[in-house]
């Protein structure tokens, strides 16, 4: 049971990432005041130089872990925090820039700087809940305005986010947009994706790119087999499934496989 | 169903423009087939021109594209994406509010809102959706204040089917493709005009301000041709014999887990759906705590979380949630309302991304029945 929190002491902190989840907050423009009312912003990088020191009552964490200092980092901050939310793709499945853990990390090292001896990354990037335990995770890229105030105001009334498990199709029909993959036969990761953004790219002609992450039960095996034939939209689903979300296990066992049967095709 | 000449009134394209005035003059928001993203949408009209004249569609399972037609026929089409259901059980509506004051708490339920609809362009096995949603949502001890209020106001211009898509199978399950009862009118589409038929006194009284003329033997004789045509384009058949026993008797059928291997549980054929209802409440609180919504949304069998109760899902895989909906629509609606939960759309079909289709799911579990 969470009990409910008078002025929470709120820390936003960052690992690998783009910021553009904590730009999420600051961009809550109409809400920010009572934000500011209800939570006692402690540790923002982003918003204020005053930094307070913990513990913290609600950590919003960003961003994935890839190199052994940040890693100490979070380990320091799991300890110092009463209730860990991880908000973004990067925190919750490692980011884009898990398109690593599929490739030659050196080769990329020494592909983007000119003296790879000075960087100590790791091998991989992988999301905050493989290091340490997570109360909440709010996924997206970037996490969504109205799921990170309900985040907020369930934590200061006492009760869990309520943030739905639903796929990116229910919102989209409720919103009355035709289905792109049956009318105009775009590939879309709607049905094996997270509701949470409003499902608005459908509704201006495009499939879902997945930033929201797998949803409960995703089926990606049955949506690459039942909308796509032929060896160029396989690529094209695989590279969809390997966004933001590579990582994450549905997404990434589904675009493993297509691009071995793609390889496989062409090496024919 | 034959037509005596004298109930049958013709009237031309002007006629029909009139019509749509007039129910905009008595405060009707007119919804009808409009193109839109790709497809035959449900909208709002204010002119004829706005209608898909000389266009249809091809629904097959998991696609369907818009063609021109080389006519130029307003109706020439059958069901799209949308249905009405969205205009009479709302996606998304406030149910209740709660507000922190000096007195307390005050709650209140928001008054319903009132919308008076008028829907042009009604198939046959709508009609008949529209009759099963009447039942859940105004059935006895079950009455919907929204969804009462919107229905009792609503006017309804039928359209007889003079076609029918692939994905079609309302003479399987007696609710078309003929319109006989349930409209204010009802059209057929001719060339150069419609016949129409009245089917309430507010039909009528509408119908006096129209110039109209009876239509004559050869026009109806037309008319009654082209809905033919409907009945003999359609192909897909349902068994609906002893359904319900028979579905009730497969629940341990390895069909299930053939279809559930192929099903994404995207929820995109209860969205379509226009008899599904199924629904969930969620409570929406801002920061301060102080004012609470109580927020009605359409929710789906096929999600897991709908069948959350203490200690978990029940129906935690994509198999028991296919077959909760299947044997829902098609066995136990009947013990629940009377009726199939299914008029035979065909739109769960089309709109499937993967292009599941119940009618053979069904004829598979079946498949030993027959021998
Ligand atoms: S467009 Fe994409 S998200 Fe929308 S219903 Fe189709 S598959 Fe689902
Ligand atoms: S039958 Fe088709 S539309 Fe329905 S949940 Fe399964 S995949 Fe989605
Ligand atoms: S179950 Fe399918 S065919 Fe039957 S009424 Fe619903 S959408 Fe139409």
């Amino acid at each position: 049971m969470i009990k409910a929190m008078s002025k929470p002491k709120l820390a936003v902190v960052k690992f690998a990432s783009c910021d553009g989840c904590q730009l999420t907050l600051l961009d809550a423009e109409d809400e920010l005041l009572a934000i500011a009312d209800a939570v006692h912003i402690a540790h923002f990088a982003e918003a204020s130089s005053t930094l307070e020191p913990g513990p913290y009552d609600v950590t919003l964490v960003e961003g994935s872990i890839t190199t052994q200092e940040d890693l100490e980092r979070l380990l320091r901050l799991r300890a110092d925090s009463r209730f860990l939310v991880t908000i973004g793709a990067c925190a919750t499945a490692g980011g884009v820039q898990a398109l690593r853990n599929f490739a030659d990390h050196d080769e990329f090292l020494k592909a983007v700087y000119a003296h790879p001896e000075y960087i100590h990354s790791l091998r991989t990037s992988t999301p905050i809940s493989d290091h340490v335990p997570v109360d909440f995770e709010l996924r997206g890229c970037p996490i969504d305005k109205h799921q990170l105030i309900e985040v907020l105001s369930s934590l200061i009334a006492g009760h869990r986010p309520r943030t739905s498990s639903e796929c990116v199709c229910q919102p989209c029909k409720r919103r009355g947009t035709v289905c792109v993959v049956v009318a105009q036969g775009i590939a879309c990761l709607g049905p094996v994706t997270q509701a949470g953004c409003g499902s608005i790219c459908p509704a201006y002609d495009r499939g879902c790119y997945g930033c929201f992450g797998p949803s409960r039960q995703p089926n990606a095996m049955a949506l690459s087999e039942g909308i796509l034939q032929g060896a160029s939209d396989r690529q094209q689903l695989a590279n969809l499934l390997s966004n933001f979300n590579v990582a994450a296990p549905a997404f990434s066992a589904e675009s493993q496989r297509l691009w071995q049967l793609s390889s496989r095709r062409s090496s024919k | 169903m034959s037509v005596a000449a004298e109930e049958v009134s013709w009237m031309d394209r002007n006629g029909l423009q009139r019509l749509i005035e007039l129910l905009a003059d008595e405060g009707h928001e007119v919804i009808g087939p409009r193109i839109d993203q790709g497809a035959i949408i449900y909208d709002s009209i204010r002119h004829v021109d706005e209608l898909p004249r000389g266009w249809t569609e091809d629904s097959q399972p998991g696609t369907y594209r818009i063609q021109p037609r080389n006519d130029q026929e307003h109706f020439g089409f059958n069901v799209g994406p949308h249905s009405w259901k969205k205009y009479l059980f709302a996606p998304l509506t406030t149910v209740m509010r709660s507000r922190k004051t000096d007195q307390g708490w005050v709650m209140d339920s928001p008054q319903p809102e009132l919308r008076r609809f008028a829907f042009l362009g009604v198939r046959a096995c709508e009609l008949a959706a529209i009759a099963v949603q009447d039942k859940v949502f105004m059935g006895a001890g079950t009455m919907d204040p929204e969804y009462q209020l919107r229905r009792s106001h609503l006017f309804i211009i039928a359209v007889q089917c003079t076609q029918a898509a692939s994905t079609c199978f309302c003479t399987s399950m007696g609710t078309g493709p003929e319109c006989h009862a349930g409209f204010d009118l009802a059209l057929t589409e001719i060339e150069h005009g419609f016949l129409v038929v009245v089917g309430s006194d507010h039909g009528r009284r509408v119908m006096q301000s129209i110039d109209t003329r009876p239509a004559s033997v050869d026009e109806i004789t037309d008319g009654v041709r082209r809905r033919q045509r409907a009945v003999n384009q359609i192909t897909r058949r349902l068994e609906t014999d002893g359904i319900r026993d028979r579905l009730l008797s497969k629940l341990n059928h390895p069909q299930w887990d053939d279809v559930a291997s192929r099903c994404l549980s995207c929820a995109n054929c209860t969205m379509v759906c226009p008899t599904c209802f199924c629904h969930s409440v969620d409570e929406v609180h801002d920061l301060t705590n102080e004012e609470i919504l109580r927020n009605r949304r359409w929710d789906s069998c096929f999600n897991v979380d709908f069948s959350h109760v203490a200690g978990g899902s029940v129906r935690d895989t994509t198999r028991s949630r296919y077959r909760q909906w299947l044997t829902h629509k098609l066995a136990t609606w009947i013990d629940q309302f009377g009726s199939s939960g299914c008029v035979g759309c065909g739109r769960c079909i089309t709109w499937c991304p993967v292009g599941i289709d119940l009618t053979h799911e069904v004829a598979m579990l079946c498949a030993e029945d027959a021998s």
